[in-house]
């Protein structure tokens, strides 16, 4: 799925700037950065991390695997701060209104698939 | 004979910056073009323990080192107060950590065994006085 079908599909915004026509094949969604670090294991610039945890945290734990894209669900304000540190990470970061079930679901029953496990 | 050596500091309870210092030695290690695999294995368990340090320990050091035989070397000394129960602490799921920790998405009791997942080396050994932790990782020399 392209990152363009992505952002319609949850009515979404891009809070950074981002290339519409980037792929994604996975999605692992958690507000526990120790489950992301621990089961996020490859094809990571392929995956979109959903999360409501909306602080710096989400963006190191992306940085850290390697995950390119961070959507917060729940219409989170993101702070300017965190919003510098993700731009300074080359992070795309999406906002959607809708909750983390509906986001999941949405994406699910759209063919991105759950990441694979070790 | 170290090829490579950095010191950083950790502060108790500086969640501000937290994972800067992983960050810092993602970016050095990135620069010296190590294969991603490994980098994000290293990343990982870098922040893990970075993570734990500003949790559960008075503060510390974190000492990167790359040594000839193309050993790549973490290590991580804190101030105490040490792990009550290292045995559990072990085991995926046992956590202590804070409220003010969860907030920040951690505590879930997954730090010390994923961090020995990704290592291809792992030493960890325990006191009052402070927790040493020594990950390892094969690299090209």
């Amino acid at each position: 799925m392209k990152l363009k079908q992505l952002l319609q599909l949850i009515d979404g915004t891009a809070l950074t700037p981002y290339d519409e026509n980037q792929e994604f094949n996975y999605v692992f969604a958690s507000d526990l950065m120790s489950d992301v670090l621990a089961l996020v294991q490859k094809d990571s610039d392929q995956t979109v991390l959903v999360t409501g945890l909306c602080n710096a945290q989400s963006l190191r734990t992306a940085d850290m695997l390697d995950i390119g894209t961070v959507l917060y669900v729940r219409d989170k304000h993101v702070s300017d701060e965190d919003l510098q540190l993700a731009e300074s990470m080359g992070l795309t970061l999406l906002a959607t209104r809708c909750t983390m079930y509906e986001t999941c679901g949405l994406l699910y029953g759209h063919g991105l698939k759950p990441v694979e496990k070790a | 004979m170290s090829l490579f050596h950095q010191d950083y500091q950790v502060q108790r309870e500086d969640y501000a910056n937290a994972g800067r210092v992983s960050s810092s030695i993602k970016s050095v290690l990135k620069q010296m073009g190590l294969n991603p695999n490994v980098l994000r294995n290293i990343a990982v368990a870098c922040y893990e323990a970075e993570i734990n340090m500003i949790i559960h320990s008075e503060g510390g050091e974190i000492e990167l080192n790359i040594a000839e035989d193309g050993l790549l070397s973490i290590h991580f000394n804190d101030h105490g107060p040490g792990i009550s129960d290292l045995e559990k602490a072990m085991s995926p799921g046992w956590s202590t950590a804070s409220e003010k920790a969860r907030e920040f998405g951690f505590g879930a009791g997954m730090g010390l065994p994923n961090i020995k997942r990704v290592s291809d080396e792992f030493e960890i050994e325990t006191s009052p006085q402070g927790t040493r932790l020594m990950i390892g990782f094969r690299i090209q020399p």
